[in-house]
């Protein structure tokens, strides 16, 4: 590796503004949001400041990039400033650009730019369903800085570096999944949003743990740094046994941010979050992270192929696992997530396997397509939402003969009568549940295709981007990991499964509630995004074609990684994925499409499967066991900790008796009674009896008689003529 | 040939005999008389002195006290009447009343 | 022994007796009249001194003048002895033992450290009386003229003085 000290080529300089520009549109958002919301244009200000924020950050990323290629592959590390210098640890802020690291900041940036712009459209109606317009400024603010801590992460120089980002998007995943903190995803008073940051940040924090313990091990064993040409470097001389701990305690922070067994329980409950923010960083961005360590981290992968397997077995078992609960799930947003889970493993199975590249290729395009399938999600469950709202107006209307309601949904302004608290007696309606939709085809059309172009990408047919990256990780696993290759091919069976499942329940067949026969389609705002996110989903394969000479993303990241196996295309493998996958649509057409689902059917797999599907629809109970074997234990002992041990033994004993028992019987009689009491105040009134004894003892002279005074005169005269005397 | 040393003797003596007469006796008059003895003593000394260094200093000085003296016995006799006009007694232990 | 010697031991004798008379007469008027013996014998020890005029007055002065003047006071107040009841005890004893001291510190004091002086002059030295008073009253008018005016003052403020204390204090309501 060639390590060139802050060697300023191009436009290296501009590394700290990655992190300063969406910091910048923060403050501005910050200092000067509340002014900009008391216009009308208020909420597009907001928006395109934060969006040019993370615009900023996305044109500074292409500049990084193509400084790093017209440099062919040159490591540049930008010192920013001095962090720690203690002893032999002497760690700095610095920027490190290399091709590895402009990847993640191009497709963060790049895809966190237009989720912004999407927000701006999500949001506006968002916070009108939910009656509180004021909270639109801080989703923005949130949002740039998880980008800024984002960019943290993927440009940061060691590993310590890395690990402010890792804890910073941590942060931003639970400031924005508990972003209606005091509602349920329904919109009802609950703990239950605020429950589900709790979780997404303890789990995390499980992962941190393991990724602290790997970084320990790391700078006590491998030259005393963190960073991480110099930690490649003495790991070459390190015992493995070392190595291996390293790397599988970096395993657990990797299964805590990337969600992977047995710490993926956080995801799903994570949709409680707006849609953008489950789009961003539950999929595209945050949830990469994990898998960015790893890939960076390849050197020391390398050298224990024992770790690696492990890892893969771990993606590999996740990806299944986490199929097979997506095909009983109900909520539009839940298949996905526990999608975006089981793709998550794909791509740990891939860097696991040592197919770097890969993981890396499905990574980028799995951030496009799996964005498009959740802001598409988002613009159904809007749709659907604002078809039941239109509905309320139109009984309201009905009951109260008001006039036209105009729909003010589209542009700026809230009009009163949305602003009314919906009472919905009873009936709460969810609109993310694919029980109620149904025939959204006709009333969403835009959605639709987006959606198809999303599926298509995801379940691996050809042309589309998802093809090339998964087959690539399929034909790694067929050449030298068997047991990897037919949990990833079933996978993959289920992955086109759920998605044909989802799209036949969702937009053909008949509406199944009259909220979605009222759909409506989304503003352009939130359309013009998807559709660029659509186009790089279809084009997105040429990134690594596997044909001679198109090996692009793998000779791009060979600058950085040296060990990269660019295999040309294996046809009977991509031949068997493809017939898998078609399969799969076709059964699915076959359970959910040849005959519709009507309202208030029960699914069709359910009786078939039984015991199965009912597994299936509870995500095994996991959450339960969990609770059961952990949580519930847990809570018992730190209340028995409290109540019994500090409180009634602690307080109540130790305190109360011991000590101030003590002490009270030290300063009430040890001191006052004998030492004040008899010593002290003895003298003192010793002394003043004293004095009165002698003063009435010296009274006596003043008898009032003359002749005793005459006498003491003549007295004094005596010794006065005996002292000339005897002078 | 009488040395003057015999003099002033005889002159301490009857002073302290004044002396012990004023510490002595309680009657008020008894006291007063006591003093005008130590007053005597004290001009035999000194007309005795006067002999001896045959000067007139000391007779003179002895006529001054005769005077004086008289001076003093009258007032003081007008004033150990008054008190007995009060106190009904010339006994100075009665006259106490500076006590304490 | 000369017979002025012996002269001056008879009259200190003389002197001495009547001083202790005095002091331990319980009659008042026994101890007024002691006195006026001792003043004589004082006064005639002023002759054998050779200062007939102090002697003079002193007889005229003392002796006659205030003794009389005590006398009148004890008469008028009464000469009876006091009632025996004595308050201060150790007040004799100690009396006593503190004048001997003094005698002693005196008597000492003159023997180890005084200077001989010399003889006091002869009684006969003096032929004439009248040249003694002659030169006293030319040291007495012309050095201590001062302090005989003052002593006339003195005298007067003193009869007014015992005129005033008399007075019966009328005016006072």
């Amino acid at each position: 590796m060639q390590l060139s000290e802050a060697v300023n080529t191009g436009f290296a300089f501009l590394a700290p503004w990655l992190v300063f520009s969406p910091l910048i549109g923060l403050l501005i958002n910050l200092l000067a949001g509340d002014w900009f919301m008391r216009h009308a244009w208020g909420e597009k200000a907001v928006g395109a400041v934060a969006s040019l924020a993370s615009g900023a950050a996305f044109v500074i990323s292409v500049l990084l990039a193509y400084t790093v290629s017209a440099s062919h592959g040159e490591v540049i590390r930008w010192k920013l400033a001095e962090w720690i210098h203690i002893g032999t640890l002497n760690l700095d802020w610095t920027f490190r650009v290399d091709s590895l690291s402009t990847t993640m900041m191009l497709v963060v940036s790049g895809v966190g730019t237009l989720i912004h712009i999407y927000a701006i459209g999500y949001m506006h109606e968002d916070v009108r369903f939910k009656n509180d317009v004021g909270r639109f400024r801080r989703f923005f603010l949130f949002l740039n800085l998880f980008i800024a801590m984002m960019m943290i992460l993927v440009s940061g120089d060691s590993y310590l570096m890395l690990f402010v980002g890792w804890e910073g998007v941590g942060l931003c995943s639970f400031l924005l999944i508990g972003f209606w903190y005091e509602l349920d995803t329904l919109g009802r008073p609950s703990w239950a949003n605020s429950n589900a940051a709790k979780k997404a940040f303890i789990t995390n924090r499980v992962g941190d743990f393991g990724f602290l313990i790997a970084a320990f091990l790391m700078f006590w064993h491998l030259g005393n740094s963190f960073q991480f040409d110099q930690v490649f470097e003495a790991a070459k001389t390190a015992p493995p046994g070392i190595i291996v701990a390293i790397t599988l305690f970096m395993l657990i922070g990797v299964a805590g941010k990337s969600a992977q067994i047995p710490l993926y329980v956080w995801l799903p409950d994570a949709m409680a979050g707006p849609t953008p923010v489950s789009a961003l960083i539950h999929a595209a961005t945050m949830v990469t992270a994990g898998v960015y360590l790893v890939t960076r981290s390849a050197e020391l992968y390398m050298l224990v192929p024992n770790a690696q397997y492990i890892v893969a077995l771990t993606g590999a078992i996740t990806a299944l696992f986490a199929a097979t609960i997506a095909v009983g799930q109900y909520d539009i947003k839940k298949v996905l997530a526990y999608s975006t889970i089981s793709q998550l493993g794909f791509m740990v199975a891939a860097v696991g396997m040592g197919a770097f590249a890969a993981g890396m290729f499905h990574l980028i395009t799995h951030a496009f397509f799996k964005a498009l399938l959740f802001l598409s999600a988002g613009s159904v469950i809007l749709g659907v939402e604002r078809g039941h709202h239109h509905l309320a107006h139109g009984q309201h209307k009905e009951k109260h003969g008001k006039g036209k309601v105009k729909h003010a949904f589209r542009k700026g302004g809230v009009k009163k009568e949305e602003r009314v608290q919906e009472d919905h007696g009873q009936e709460v309606f969810d609109p993310g549940d694919m029980r109620n939709m149904g025939g959204l085809r006709k009333t969403m059309p835009v959605t639709f295709w987006l959606y198809i172009i999303g599926t298509l990408a995801l379940a691996g047919i050809v042309p589309f981007a998802g093809f090339w990256s998964k087959d690539e990780i399929l034909l790694d696993a067929s050449l030298h990991f068997p047991v990897i290759y037919i949990l990833l091919s079933v996978a993959a069976f289920l992955t086109a499964f759920y998605m044909g499942r989802q799209i036949w329940m969702v937009f053909f067949g008949e509406a199944r509630s009259a909220a979605a026969a009222h759909a409506e389609e989304s503003p352009k705002v939130m359309t013009v995004p998807l559709m660029v996110l659509a186009v790089l989903s279809v084009l997105g394969g040429a990134l690594n074609l596997p044909f001679e000479g198109f090996h692009n993303l793998g000779h791009w990241l060979e600058y950085t990684l040296h060990e990269v196996e660019g295999l040309p295309l294996d046809y009977q493998v991509a031949g068997i994925s493809t017939v898998l996958a078609l399969l799969a649509l076709v059964a699915a057409w076959f359970i959910y499409g040849r005959n519709p689902l009507k309202t208030g059917q029960i699914d069709p797999l359910k009786r078939p499967l039984g015991f199965l599907f009912t597994g299936m629809e509870n995500k095994w109970f996991v959450d339960e066991i969990y609770q059961a074997l952990i949580l519930t234990p847990y809570e018992k002992i730190s209340q028995f900790l409290a109540d019994v041990i500090d409180w009634r033994f602690w307080h109540d004993w130790f305190h109360e008796k011991v000590i101030a028992g003590t002490y009270n019987w030290v300063s009430e009689i040890a001191l006052n009674r004998y030492a004040d009491q008899k010593g002290i105040d003895a003298f003192a009134n010793g002394l003043g009896s004293v004095t009165q004894w002698l003063s009435a003892a010296a009274r006596k002279v003043q008898n009032g008689f003359v002749r005793s005074y005459a006498l003491s005169v003549l007295f004094g005269v005596v010794l006065i003529l005996g002292y000339l005397i005897l002078k | 040939m009488v040395p003057i040393n015999y003099y002033i003797i005889l002159s301490a003596i009857l002073f302290t005999l004044g002396a012990l007469g004023v510490l002595v006796r309680r009657n008020a008059l008894i006291i007063f008389m006591s003093v005008e003895l130590m007053l005597n003593a004290a001009n035999l000394a000194m007309v005795a002195f006067s002999s001896v260094l045959k000067s007139f200093s000391g007779q003179i000085f002895v006529f001054f006290v005769i005077a004086v003296a008289a001076a003093e016995v009258a007032v003081g006799l007008a004033l150990i009447v008054e008190i007995f006009k009060s106190k009904r007694s010339i006994d100075v232990d009665q006259m106490n009343s500076m006590k304490g | 022994m000369t017979i002025d010697l012996i002269l001056f031991l008879v009259l200190a004798l003389v002197a001495i007796a009547t001083a202790i008379g005095m002091l331990m007469s319980r009659n008042a008027i026994y101890s007024a009249l002691f006195l006026v013996l001792n003043f004589v014998t004082v006064a005639v020890f002023y002759l054998l001194l050779g200062a007939p005029f102090i002697a003079m007055s002193q007889v005229t002065v003392y002796a006659g003048a205030i003794m009389v003047l005590f006398l009148f006071v004890i008469m008028l107040l009464g000469a009876e002895s006091l009632p025996q009841a004595e308050v201060l005890p150790w007040q004799r004893p100690f009396a006593i033992a503190l004048s001997v001291i003094l005698v002693g510190e005196a008597a000492y004091l003159l023997i180890t450290r005084a200077r001989p002086a010399g003889d006091v002059i002869q009684p006969g030295q003096t032929a004439n009386s009248m040249d003694n008073l002659r030169e006293l009253g030319m040291v007495l008018f012309n050095q201590y003229l001062l302090p005989f005016e003052i002593t006339s003052v003195l005298l007067l403020v003193a009869m007014v003085g015992a005129i005033v204390l008399i007075r019966k204090e009328k005016r006072v309501r």
